[in-house]
């Protein structure tokens, strides 16, 4: 379904069923090693009334725990200087918008690395133990945008599930 | 993170008792990995059946558990929950690992 076909069909319902979007909502944590899961047990919270099957929610968390593991690594090298992360989520017609907003460093060359796939054809001792994040990211999610506005980075993705869901 | 193992048909079976190996918990597992699977049988199989979410960091575990145990052994993967499959397609690791959907599975393919 494409995107002006699914509006006609929202448009054509009742006022309910736009109700059951799920309300925009955020969260916050606090940089440091358990951060992204404890970003992420809120976030699979707040989404529990869309009820996202296992797939979907496998998704989700893959490309939230990849963002949120980047922050925490990259923007907050130091483990002695912790800051904030904010998780804003808006369910929308193509699905789960997520925007994270850390006062860390900013990305190298002010943009996500290319997140090309890991090459896994060589030799047993080469093979690579990381470099897996942003190719993930950028394999799962859609739209993936940065920007450095000020002393922020921001960092929108579009996750591609519930886009018929209603909250329950 | 805890691991328990025991010795079955002369493979070696590591259990993870957690439900995550992420980014908190990836070094701890590393090392906890290194701890049970010096010596002992040439096959290692690591079970990650009550495994049900793993990300890059704990994917890259798995790998230098692999590079630990070494080349002339054998590192299986056994009971990989929906999450954990993912990982291993996306990043093309399912062609690098022996994976099996089970661990019953695993020791049957697996027995000479």
């Amino acid at each position: 379904m494409n995107c002006a076909s699914e509006q006609n069909g929202l448009s054509s319902q009742s006022d309910a069923s736009q109700n059951a979007r799920l309300p925009s909502f955020n969260v916050a944590v606090t940089s440091g090693t358990f951060a992204a899961r404890e970003a992420i047990g809120m976030l699979m919270e707040k989404l529990s009334p869309l009820q996202l099957d296992i797939e979907e929610s496998g998704t989700f968390e893959l490309v939230v725990a990849e963002a949120l593991n980047n922050v925490v690594e990259h923007g907050y090298p130091d483990p002695a200087n912790c800051g904030p992360i904010k998780i804003d989520c808006t369910h929308k017609s193509n699905g789960l918008h997520v925007h994270i907003v850390d006062q860390g460093l900013p990305m190298p060359d002010g943009k996500t690395p290319l997140g090309l796939a890991a090459e896994v054809d060589v030799d047993f001792m080469d093979m690579p133990e990381g470099g897996f994040g942003w190719f993930l990211i950028k394999d799962l999610a859609k739209d993936v945008q940065y920007e450095r506005q000020g002393d922020k980075n921001c960092l929108r993705l579009r996750v591609a599930i519930a886009m018929n869901a209603t909250a329950h | 993170m805890e691991l328990s193992s025991r010795t079955e048909n002369s493979f070696k079976i590591v259990s993870v008792q957690g439900s995550r190996i992420d980014a908190a918990v990836a070094i701890e597992f590393k090392d906890a990995m290194r701890a049970q699977s010096d010596g002992g049988p040439d096959t290692v199989i690591l079970d990650l059946s009550e495994v049900e979410f793993i990300d890059s960091s704990g994917l890259g575990a798995i790998v230098a558990a692999m590079k630990h145990i070494g080349p002339d052994r054998t590192l299986a993967l056994a009971g990989l929950t929906p999450t954990v499959d993912k990982v291993f397609r996306l990043t093309r690791m399912d062609s690098v690992f022996s994976l099996f959907s089970t661990l019953e599975g695993a020791l049957d393919e697996l027995r000479v």
